[in-house]
């Protein structure tokens, strides 16, 4: 191995007051600096748009369409400017000495070349070692070191016959199997469950301080980051508002926006309450006090209970393949419950069971003592209007060609009993629910952003007033300030309006802070349920025990 | 360590609109020679009528002088008709029977092909496969064969023309419809036990007008080719009504002779075609960059 200590510290790549602009002359990126060093990570922090990609794409040169470089440079260790290179220049370099891992490794692998070949592809590209065996040492070299099975069986696999951990690890060593000096990590954790996303981390970890290579790991992630990097730097809109060492920006933020950004992470714990502020992100500058960190319990307790919702001996399967395995428990009134799972758990099709949605559904699903019919269509108007459903992408669940006001008005609309007047005034009071301006009404999704859509989302399931609301997933696509207020926002509908709430979530640390309840599901089975505090703090199944082992913390 | 603050400059937030689809297609320069180009073209066929004596001093498209004459600015036919009224009076029926036809195309094809991607299952096989049966069928074969049956007649021809596009269209609506199917905001209206019509109509129509209005463009020009050739084999319009397909039939024999009773509808049928084309392929950008910034 090619470990010495003097490479420690040697600066590898240098980004000096980089600018970045639109074609059009908007600028992205405003004179953004930063050193990787050998055997050194460092995490570029931010939220969506804040240009953290633009910046890790310009180390290897690279921009996309629509922007273009106006100043600024990329230093090597030998002096030379990477951007004042030419195109072939910059390709010599890319996927030789400056490696990149994409986000979706779905995605980056060709899903019609095996892995080995893929692998080996970049070794013959920049014309690794002397001989064909060489580089075929090499690539079973390379499969070690990320942890993966390097016998020849394995090499002959096909893409969509590994695990979305396993296809990130193949991504991990393709880029690294030509020794690079610099590795920019995208997102490479965000779509995988925690328990795979752990043992990536663990690779990306020791790739990067055995073999000296100089890290840039991109993420909006702040418990990721403690868990890999060793400095961080926070962007917002463009600019490193933040850098230093990572213990002392996450345990001793300088800059307003790191605070409210750790102040909006959720913790395990549940210490603090998440999201007393309003979503902070460019357009929306830091405004008024701070939070303050409250003593004050997260999730309000519910008095007694009083059975509302119950679920008994749930199962669905598709074919032969089953993906719920008789699910039993009870929601009552004014209570939150967790329904968590990692994907493939079967949480998302329990939530749509519920809801109507899916009606291949053995088992019942009753409200106050009744039994609900399988599917939306066959309910009544009234059991349809108890039971509302969030859906998990806020840009897919609202129409794009139709105005807000005509998207949350549809439920009024199918009850027929409001006139126009009073529909729009539903509306009104709906979206004044989440806090959104009554100007909103007569915008398109397209015009709102992400958060916005979400709350827009939310208003159209509370305009009918339902005893249960069912959120699947509702803040997983959103950035952790504006998850922060959505998960706020929820909260205080809950206690405001006495609703209970069905809440499907990946993310165990929300727990504390949004359920009373949580059910643990495993493979279309409850394996853990009873009363979040209980089943966190003495969990009954080694799944449960698991998931909480590989929980990132900051 | 670095610490600057960025909040100084505070914009405010704008509500930007994008420019509608309507918009982006006039944007472009191949739009606008398109629309010049068929403009010029319809407005011949559709005032075309109205000005004939005041163009020719005739009022008749029949028989008015002896044939081959050289009178008026293009001359007259071998059956003596003067050739400029015949050919101002003869694009109306052309443009019109082209518009019903295609129209009724788009209506049954876009109809089936939502329906087929929306409710899946049997319907969706019976729809598309019966679609590959009329597909199989040459569309002009079909067209002489229906004719041939049913007598030469106007409404005929729009609607084997009509019939002939729809599984066409159907096609292509159907796989632009299944896309928009899979988002939640169709689970969302299902949820809410929306009628499926109106989930059709509100939710599925909005979001694929744009390649409905590429294939719209299309199939008129297919349609204006449809008929014209349909009234060159003498199964389209009858004679002696005055019709840009007849004419290049009647007037092919005497080509060397008087070659304008072949040329003016052959350019005028070259011209729309051309600019409902351009007209067509801005249209198809503009909805892709639509796509792009969805």
């Amino acid at each position: 191995m090619s470990t010495v200590i003097d490479q420690q510290t040697e600066v590898a790549l240098q980004a000096n007051e980089l600018r970045v602009a639109t074609t059009l002359g908007t600028e992205i990126l405003h004179g953004v600096s930063f050193t990787l060093k050998r055997g050194r990570m460092l995490a570029l922090v931010g939220e969506s748009g804040s240009g953290k990609t633009t910046a890790g794409l310009a180390c290897l040169g690279y921009f996309r369409t629509g922007l273009q470089h106006v100043g600024g440079s990329v230093e090597l260790t030998d002096g030379t400017d990477l951007l004042e290179l030419s195109d072939t220049g910059r390709r010599g370099l890319r996927g030789g000495s400056i490696s990149y891992v994409p986000q979706d490794p779905a995605l980056s692998l060709n899903p019609a070349m095996r892995i080995g070949t893929q692998i080996m592809e970049v070794l013959r590209v920049h014309g690794y070692g002397a001989s064909e065996v060489d580089r075929r040492d090499r690539l079973a070299e390379v499969l070690t070191d990320v942890g993966l099975p390097n016998d020849a069986a394995y090499q002959r696999r096909w893409p969509h016959e590994l695990s979305g951990g396993q296809q990130q690890r193949v991504g991990i060593a393709m880029a690294f199997a030509f020794r690079p000096a610099v590795m920019v990590m995208d997102e490479p954790t965000t779509g995988l469950d925690v328990t795979t996303q752990a043992l990536v981390l663990q690779t990306i970890h020791q790739l990067v301080t055995k073999h000296a290579v100089a890290g840039l790991y991109i993420t909006h992630d702040l418990a990721v980051v403690s868990e890999v990097a060793d400095e961080v730097a926070v962007m917002l809109a463009g600019r490193i508002v933040e850098q230093g060492p990572s213990d002392q920006v996450l345990h001793d933020p300088q800059h307003a926006y790191t605070r409210k950004l750790l102040a909006a992470v959720p913790d395990l714990a549940g210490r603090h309450r998440i999201g007393e502020v309003a979503a902070v992100t460019g357009a929306m500058p830091i405004v008024g006090a701070e939070p303050t960190k409250s003593a004050r319990r997260a999730v309000p307790e519910v008095a007694a209970r009083t059975s509302l919702l119950s679920v008994a001996d749930l199962r669905l399967s598709y074919g032969t393949t089953a993906v719920l395995n008789g699910l039993d428990f009870d929601l009552a009134r004014g209570e939150s419950l967790m329904l968590l799972g990692e994907s493939g758990s079967g949480k998302t099709t329990a939530a749509r069971c519920i809801a109507g949605l899916n009606d291949n559904y053995t088992g019942s699903v009753s409200l106050a003592g009744q039994t609900l019919q399988p599917g939306t269509r066959q309910r009544s108007a009234e059991e349809r209007h108890r039971i509302q459903y969030v859906f998990q992408s806020p840009l897919s669940s609202l129409n794009p060609r139709r105005t807000i006001g005509e998207s949350v008005e549809v439920p009024l609309h199918m009850s027929g009993t409001f006139s126009r007047k009073q529909r729009r005034a539903l509306v009104l009071e709906a979206l004044d629910q989440v806090q959104l301006a009554a100007s909103f009404i007569d915008r398109r999704p397209g015009q709102l952003s992400g958060g916005e859509r979400q709350r827009a989302a939310i208003a159209r399931a509370l305009v009918n007033a339902p005893s249960v609301l069912v959120c699947d997933e509702v803040t997983s696509a959103l950035d952790v300030s504006v998850q922060a207020s959505i998960i706020d926002l929820l909260r205080t509908l809950q206690v405001e309006t006495g609703m209970a709430m069905v809440f499907v979530t990946h993310n165990i640390a929300l727990a504390r802070h949004i359920s009373q309840r949580l059910a643990v599901l495993h493979a279309g089975r409850i394996v853990d349920m009873g009363p979040t505090d209980e089943v966190l703090e003495n969990p009954q199944h080694s799944y449960t025990r698991e998931l909480l082992t590989h929980v990132p913390t900051l | 360590m670095t610490q600057i603050d960025t909040h100084t400059e505070t914009s405010p937030a704008v509500v930007e609109t994008p420019p509608g689809l309507l918009r982006r297609i006039i944007r472009q320069r191949q739009a606008k020679i398109g629309l010049v180009l068929t403009g010029i073209v319809v407005v011949v066929a559709v005032f075309g009528p109205m000005l004939l004596p005041w163009f020719t001093g005739y009022t008749s498209t029949e028989f008015v002088g002896r044939p081959f004459q050289a009178d008026g600015l293009f001359g007259t036919d071998n059956l003596g008709r003067d050739i400029l009224s015949r050919f101002l009076d003869g694009g109306l029926t052309l443009l019109v029977f082209a518009a019903l036809a295609t129209g009724l195309g788009m209506l049954l094809g876009t109809g089936a092909g939502m329906l087929a991607a929306y409710q899946g299952g049997w319907l969706d096989s019976v729809i598309m496969r019966g679609n590959d049966v009329l597909l199989a069928l040459p569309q002009l074969v079909f067209a002489l064969l229906a004719i041939t049956v049913l007598g030469p007649q106007g409404w005929v021809v729009v609607l084997v023309i009509g019939i002939t596009h729809a599984p066409r269209i159907a096609r292509v609506t159907r796989s632009a419809a299944s896309a928009v199917i899979t988002e939640d905001f169709i689970r969302a209206s299902e949820m809410y036990a929306v009628p499926r019509w109106k989930i059709l109509v509100r939710d599925v129509l909005p979001n694929i007008t744009g390649p409905l209005m590429v294939e719209l463009g299309l199939r008129m020009t297919y349609s204006i080719a449809a008929i014209a050739s349909l009234s060159f084999l003498g199964l389209g319009m009858q004679p002696p009504t005055a019709d840009w397909g007849l004419m290049i039939n009647e007037n092919r024999i005497a080509l060397t002779l008087q070659p304008w009773g072949v040329i003016l509808p052959v350019l005028a049928i070259a011209i729309l075609t051309v600019g409902s084309n351009l007209i067509t392929d801005a249209v198809a950008r503009a909805s892709a960059t639509v796509e792009e910034s969805k």
